[in-house]
């Protein structure tokens, strides 16, 4: 097999400022900066150390990364929110230029960051058909060939000609994944795509990169899901802090980042940058029903999850919990529709307090994953993942006086055994 | 195996890309260009409702407000034209520039979703937004085949060096957008400095006057606008030589928007780089 993309040495720096008053510099500070200030801007414009009004601390998104993909391999991308993995596929996808290093990629790349890139709300569906195949990087004439097939396979025949404002979002994001599905690269990157949609598309999103995949042809995924990870990759790289480390078997590297998140299991997530403008969440950690940081929690007992979020805008929200094995087993989920709940819809600071009931999990670590998404209409758009909380599920011999092995089973359950004499 | 290779070139990523493959980019991806121009100009026409009587109202009333003011008023002189016309075949080119200069400033910034989540050279989306001006500018010479018309003033010989014109007015419109866009995305005043500019500029542009009203000895300065020579231009092919064509000037404004298009050209590159960092 031969090497169709080279990664070496890569490297991605930003240079943070810390400025007052939000992302975009504007031209009072540019002139303020003098006529020197000015001059030196315009023949550098994107390099805030020429001004002093604004403190600069270097931040490296990536750095020295390198490995090889062989062609037809199918490779995961696991790290926790800003290890760098959306940088990586970023430049790999050349939307962004690397700091130092080069890749080399020998093939044709299509890069699905985004399901429904470029869409226009007010062009028809068919009409959106040749924009957004366009935009991936089909030519006139693969859209054409693959034009039936797609419709096909959105099903949305009858809504052809009615601009997509129109369409319900599931209509929309069939259309969407259809249009992406009928790419036909040697090299193909995804990004977090399947985070979109109701469980029935991802699983036909999921079916169809392995499609992909078992037809020989290079797949680079991202994703914070550990399960997807092992039923597509064979292959899976770690990124944290910018650096890979780990390369390797994809049920090997998938256990060991596991393990790695819950290594310290009174961990608290905290993130005091906006990952997005819109909603994020600022802290999260788990917690004893007194408000000590809960390390190990005997499986007997509750828990609480201590979440602090911010609105930046009016939004509907949703926050799921799921609760995973090492492996990536889910174990638990609750999304806090379950429980009748709604969130706060409008800007601001909140806490939110999960109360979990005892989980009678067998005694072992487990990993904690908890997810915003934002809704609008019926579609759902993740927002952000915090996949770095975990706990030991602590044996409580008051329930159970034997030792519980973890070959024996997951969940245990408090039975109550009869007997009776019978004739 | 090497056939494959011949047919698929090595994508290379690396800090500061060679400028030929740029230019070869750009070239393979002249379909999607074609793309989104036909986006625009399809969406553009489907949201308003008057859609082209639009594009056929607006300069038919700012030429009759300045036919009224410059001509009725100010008695100004009209070079032996009738000054609707006069106006009108300055009209064209100036609102072409205005059209294509505020739309390709803020076409980065507008489509700013695309320009994280895919690859293509960025020069495309600001090429393309000028491209789609040109709709409007055919749109005004049809007008003014009319009002020809209806005036009984018809063009001679000259008209064949129109798309000469056309041409010198699409650089400096093609710089200044280039120069634009890359700034605005980075500093989103711009966005307030352009109408000022544009509104400044109709003013100070020979459109509601013929450029023969600004003294002799004043004519080399002000050909620092580069469209004082377009303008000028287009009377000129447009009008059978009316008004006449001041040579130094065109010239001098040529050689200016030729700058202006490089420089903008190398602006837009450098800030390319970085773009999907900072949007």
């Amino acid at each position: 097999m031969s090497t169709v993309v080279t990664v070496h040495n890569l490297g991605k720096k930003y240079t943070l400022s810390h400025r007052q008053g939000g992302d975009h510099a504007s031209l009072r500070d540019m002139l303020t900066d003098g006529i020197s200030g000015l001059g030196s801007r315009l023949l550098h414009p994107f390099n805030p150390s020429d001004s002093g009004t604004t403190a600069a601390e270097d931040f490296w998104a990536l750095n020295q990364v390198s490995f090889n993909v062989r062609q037809g391999e199918r490779i995961g991308i696991i790290g926790k929110n800003g290890a760098g993995k959306s940088t990586l596929l970023k430049i790999l996808s050349r939307i962004t230029e690397p700091t130092t290093g080069s890749v080399r990629i020998r093939g044709r790349v299509a890069s699905l960051l985004e399901v429904g890139t470029g869409f226009h709300p007010e062009l028809t569906g068919r009409e959106n058909i040749y924009l957004n195949g366009a935009i991936l990087g089909m030519s006139r004439a693969e859209i054409r060939k693959n034009f039936d097939r797609i419709v096909d396979f959105s099903e949305i025949e009858k809504f052809l000609d009615t601009p997509v404002k129109r369409y319900s979002s599931g209509m929309y994001v069939r259309l969407a994944f259809a249009v992406a599905a009928h790419l036909e690269p040697e090299i193909l990157i995804v990004d977090e795509v399947l985070a979109v949609g109701d469980a029935a598309f991802q699983k036909k999103c999921l079916s169809k990169m392995e499609e992909v995949g078992s037809e020989g042809r290079t797949v680079l995924f991202v994703s914070h899901n550990t399960g997807a990870i092992l039923q597509l990759c064979s292959r899976a790289l770690i990124l944290e802090q910018g650096m890979l480390t780990a390369d390797g078997d994809a049920s090997v590297v998938a256990n060991e980042y596991l393990a790695r998140v819950t290594a310290v299991p009174t961990e608290q997530f905290l993130c005091d940058v906006a990952p997005n403008t819109r909603v994020w969440i600022r802290s999260a950690s788990l917690r004893t029903p007194e408000g000590a940081i809960a390390g190990t929690v005997p499986m007997s007992q509750e828990m609480r999850l201590v979440c602090r979020l911010t609105l930046a805008v009016p939004a509907n929200i949703t926050l799921s919990v799921q609760i995973k094995e090492l492996n990536g087993t889910p174990v638990y989920h609750f999304p806090n529709a379950d429980s009748g709940t709604t969130l706060p819809n409008q800007p601001g600071n909140y806490q939110v307090e999960v109360a979990i009931p005892p989980l009678w999990l067998y005694p072992g670590k487990y990993a904690v994953q908890l997810t915003l998404n934002e809704v609008a209409g019926q579609l759902y758009e993740m927002r952000q993942i915090v996949d770095t909380l975990g706990f030991v599920s602590g044996q409580d011999f008051a329930a159970c006086p034997r030792t519980l092995g973890r070959h024996a089973g997951l969940v245990f359950a408090q039975v109550n055994w009869q007997w009776g004499r019978v004739a | 195996m090497s056939k494959e290779e011949t047919a698929q070139p090595e994508i290379v990523i690396e800090p500061q890309r060679p400028v030929l493959h740029y230019w070869r980019d750009v070239w393979r991806y002249r379909e999607l260009f074609l793309f989104l121009v036909w986006r625009d100009i399809l969406v553009r026409y489907k949201q308003t409702v008057i859609g082209v009587a639009w594009s056929v109202l607006r300069p038919l009333v700012a030429m009759l407000t300045f036919t009224v003011v410059f001509g009725l008023l100010a008695k100004l002189p009209s070079e032996g034209v009738p000054y609707p016309l006069l106006v009108f075949a300055a009209m064209i080119p100036w609102n072409f520039f205005a059209n294509a200069l505020s739309e390709s400033s803020g076409s980065l910034v507008a489509s700013g979703n695309l320009l994280t989540k895919v690859y293509f050279p960025r020069i495309i989306i600001p090429a393309g937004s000028i491209v789609v001006s040109l709709v409007d500018l055919a749109i005004s010479l049809a007008i003014m085949a009319v009002l020809m018309l209806w005036f009984g003033y018809l063009p001679d010989w000259r008209i064949v060096t129109l798309p000469l014109f056309l041409f010198l007015a699409a650089l400096p419109v093609a710089g200044a957008g280039l120069w634009f866009a890359a700034l605005n995305v980075r500093y989103r005043d711009f966005r307030f400095v352009i109408p000022f500019l544009l509104q400044f500029g109709l003013y100070v542009s020979p459109v509601g006057f013929a450029s023969t009203v600004v003294p002799e000895k004043w004519r080399l300065l002000y050909a620092l606008n580069p469209m004082v020579a377009v303008i000028d231009g287009f009377r000129w092919a447009l009008l059978r030589g009316a008004a006449g064509i001041y040579l130094p000037g065109l010239l001098l404004s040529t050689v200016l928007s030729l700058a202006l298009l490089f420089s903008g050209i190398w602006y837009f590159r450098k800030s390319e780089r970085i773009l999907a960092d900072v949007i």
